[in-house]
């Protein structure tokens, strides 16, 4: 069948060049960043990132050595000798020239004729040979412009500074594990009262229970918005105050009504035979809840976790709200580069690496645990 | 102590509450209250599985409550009044009646951040959708279809606030002469243009910029679900239609578009909420500057910022009263759904 509407090879050819490009297109902007997380302050403000792979073509401007100092007669002329590069820096020039206007004037090996006698010789290693009359050869040395092409070159330093260096503006290492600290409970505690709750909705009688599940469906969709000054209020009122208990609450508050939506709905579609087989046994519903339905729900759970975890990880708004305080002691990554952007919004170099460590983990996940979230983002939105 | 064990001791402590409370709480009932030995046994074991279900609902209901449903009562209710704060450091909340909405209807930044939310309603949702339907269609029946897929869905793991950092590197200006950074004007000059733009300060067009962002992250979204459900179209009608003579673009429009259209619409609208929402991308790219205000920050500011609760808290309502048509369309949907 998919040969029928696919027949025609051209067809196909185009929608295959469509997806290479729309799969460029969108991971274009994610790879500059990951690039530059590895290329050093010189080197981002220097090129683009797209040419970091290539070798890079740098001008540079470079000076004689003093002719006052350096200067040697040879035969009625005198000649300052050298090399261009600083000792130790092997390099290779493919073009020079002596004035700013033209600085890819001459070949290497090539002698300019500055005029009335002056000239000047570069080899491609940089070895030099400048000559003239007595007047000529004084005052500063001559200026040279190379044009010099460098490997690509990566370094992990960028690593080293935000993660192990310990700088307390660069350092993510605190906000990562404060990150940590606020989304393992973040995920593990609204799965817990979620799956109770879930049970109780979908297999115990009791009355009203069409109606909760209804005002569930509703807060499905309350902006939390709507939550931040209530609660921070109530948070600062009875001492809980900013910190981790209360980002804990807010966020198993907010994710609870996904998570009992989600875990509902799928225990709802476990065979009924089971549990009834599992109460004529005489299993009580805590022991037919932990020994029989959480078990067979753990799809539908690791589909809600993997949201949950998403979510808690990336979240900037109510960590800001319920967590971070004026000494920003409990700050989270996502706040922490917000911060950057702020003081150092030009150094790049800090502020990619900085944002794809906080990136790394929810990728890791994704990549890792794809199928289940697919199977989530189903359950969650197709009625 | 070692940032990782506090935090790990932490873990431990909320987690261990949490499940703590539902083994004792039920051990109680089955083995306290209501044993199920003596002589009344029967009775017993019918009255706890009638409190069962409330002590598995307790913890639900009770955070349910206090985190979304209290916040709305008490959100209109602080909307309505003014804080002042005492000399001795305790606030009270004065009645104003309608003053904060007034004040909030006659500032030009509330009417900049509702004509932005509009532009990001009209737009990102349209634009999310039609990306991702393209995508779904394309990748159907490709080998690699589910590499692109994933690819292209990546971007919903990344935080808005990296997202955000992202696209600040693809926007990136320098000044004429320096070699450009962000590929945007890289790409501008190449193609002819005279001048680098700093793309996120040219007003009303930055907006689309900030956008683009959100566009980026919800395409894989969009894709996902559609892609269900374009693979849920039943076989025989592509195969009439083949018959029939019809060609690729009209079997896609007038054969798979119209049996999706439940989908889409749910893509559309799930989309919508991100969109009245929308926050982090606008806070940490340009902070409302430029006239990109949109509601959402444009309440933070005025919470945090101005420290003005009266008016945060009318903005905030605004964004519910946004939202409540797609509540009521949601509950209305489910109830016709249990029946």
């Amino acid at each position: 069948m998919s040969q029928i509407a696919g027949s025609k090879s051209s067809l196909n050819w185009i929608v295959q060049i469509s997806v290479a490009a729309l799969v460029l297109l969108w991971l274009f902007p994610t790879i500059g960043l990951f690039v530059s997380s590895f290329r050093t302050a010189d080197q981002i403000s220097g090129s683009g990132w797209w040419k970091a792979m290539f070798a890079s073509e740098q001008v540079l401007q470079m000076r004689a050595a003093d002719p006052d100092d350096f200067r040697v007669e040879e035969g009625g002329v005198f000649v300052v000798r050298g090399n261009l590069f600083e000792e130790g820096d092997e390099a290779t020039l493919t073009v020079w020239g002596t004035s700013s206007r033209d600085p890819s004037a001459n070949a290497p090996g090539d002698t300019f004729d500055m005029g009335d006698g002056e000239s000047m010789q570069v080899a491609a290693n940089g070895d030099y040979v400048w000559s003239g009359s007595a007047d000529q050869m004084t005052g500063r040395g001559q200026r040279v412009f190379i044009t010099v092409t460098s490997p690509p070159e990566f370094t992990f330093d960028n690593y080293r500074t935000v993660l192990v260096s310990g700088s307390t503006t660069d350092s993510m290492t605190k906000a990562f594990f404060n990150t940590l600290t606020v989304t393992i409970p973040a995920t593990i505690i609204p799965i817990v009262i979620a799956a109770f709750a879930a049970y109780a909705l979908a297999w115990m009688d009791f009355p009203g229970r069409a109606l909760l599940i209804a005002a569930v469906v509703g807060l499905l969709v309350v902006p939390l918005q709507l939550a931040l000054i209530p609660l921070l209020k109530l948070h600062l009122g009875i001492g809980i105050g900013k910190g981790y208990l209360g980002v804990w609450l807010a966020h198993t508050g907010f994710g609870l009504p996904l998570a009992i939506y989600l875990l509902r709905n799928y225990m709802v579609g476990l065979p009924r035979d089971i549990i009834e087989n599992a109460k004529v046994d005489g299993a009580t519903d805590f022991q037919i809840f932990t020994k029989i339905i959480l078990p067979l729900s753990f799809p539908a759970l690791a589909s809600f976790a993997i949201f949950q975890f998403l979510w808690t990880w990336n979240d900037l708004l109510v960590a800001k709200v319920f967590l971070i305080d004026a000494t920003g002691e409990t700050t989270v990554m996502t706040n922490q580069i917000v911060e950057l952007l702020g003081t150092r919004g030009g150094n790049w170099e800090i502020l990619a690496t900085a944002a794809f460590v906080s990136i790394a983990v929810p990728l890791a996940v994704f990549f890792m645990m794809q199928k289940y979230l697919v199977r989530g983002l189903l359950a969650g939105s197709v009625k | 102590m070692h940032p990782a064990l506090q935090g790990l001791i932490t873990i431990i402590v909320g987690v261990g509450g949490c499940v703590g409370y539902f083994y004792f709480s039920n051990m109680f009932l089955d083995k306290v209250v209501f044993p199920a030995k003596g002589k009344n046994i029967g009775r017993n074991i019918n009255r706890a599985n009638i409190v069962r279900p409330w002590l598995f609902l307790f913890p639900a209901l009770f955070a349910l409550g206090l985190y979304l449903a209290y916040p709305v009562v008490e959100t209109l209710r602080l909307s309505l009044t003014e804080r002042e704060t005492l000399p001795d450091g305790t606030s009270v909340f004065n009645w104003v009646g309608l003053d904060n909405y007034r004040q909030m209807f006659g500032e030009s930044k509330f009417w900049e951040a509702m004509g932005n939310n509009m532009l990001w309603l009209l737009f990102v949702p349209a634009a999310a959708t039609a990306f991702g339907l393209l995508a779904a269609q394309l990748t159907d029946r490709i080998k690699w279809g589910n590499l692109a897929k994933s690819l292209i869905f990546m971007p919903m793991a990344i935080s808005f606030v990296g997202a955000a950092v992202i696209f600040k590197l693809v926007y990136d200006a320098r000044p004429l002469g320096q070699e450009q950074i962000g590929i945007l004007n890289a790409l501008y000059l190449q193609l002819g243009g005279d001048s680098p733009i700093v793309w996120l300060t040219v007003p009303f067009w930055n907006n689309f910029f900030l956008m683009a962002v959100l566009v980026w992250i919800q395409t894989g979204f969009a894709m996902v679900i559609l892609s269900a459900a374009i693979r849920g179209i039943p076989e025989e009608t592509i195969e009439a239609a083949v018959i029939d003579g019809a060609g690729p673009f009209q079997i896609f429009f007038k054969i798979k578009v119209p049996q999706i259209m439940g989908t889409i619409v749910v893509v559309w609208t799930t989309i919508t909420l991100v969109v009245l929402k929308i926050f982090d991308i606008v806070f940490a790219m340009t902070n409302g500057q430029w006239e990109t205000q949109v509601l959402a920050n444009y309440m933070f500011d005025k919470l945090f910022r101005a420290n003005d609760w009266g008016v945060g808290s009318a903005s905030a309502i605004v964004i519910m009263l946004l939202v409540s048509p797609i509540l009521i369309w949601n509950v209305y949907n489910a109830r016709k759904e249990m029946r």
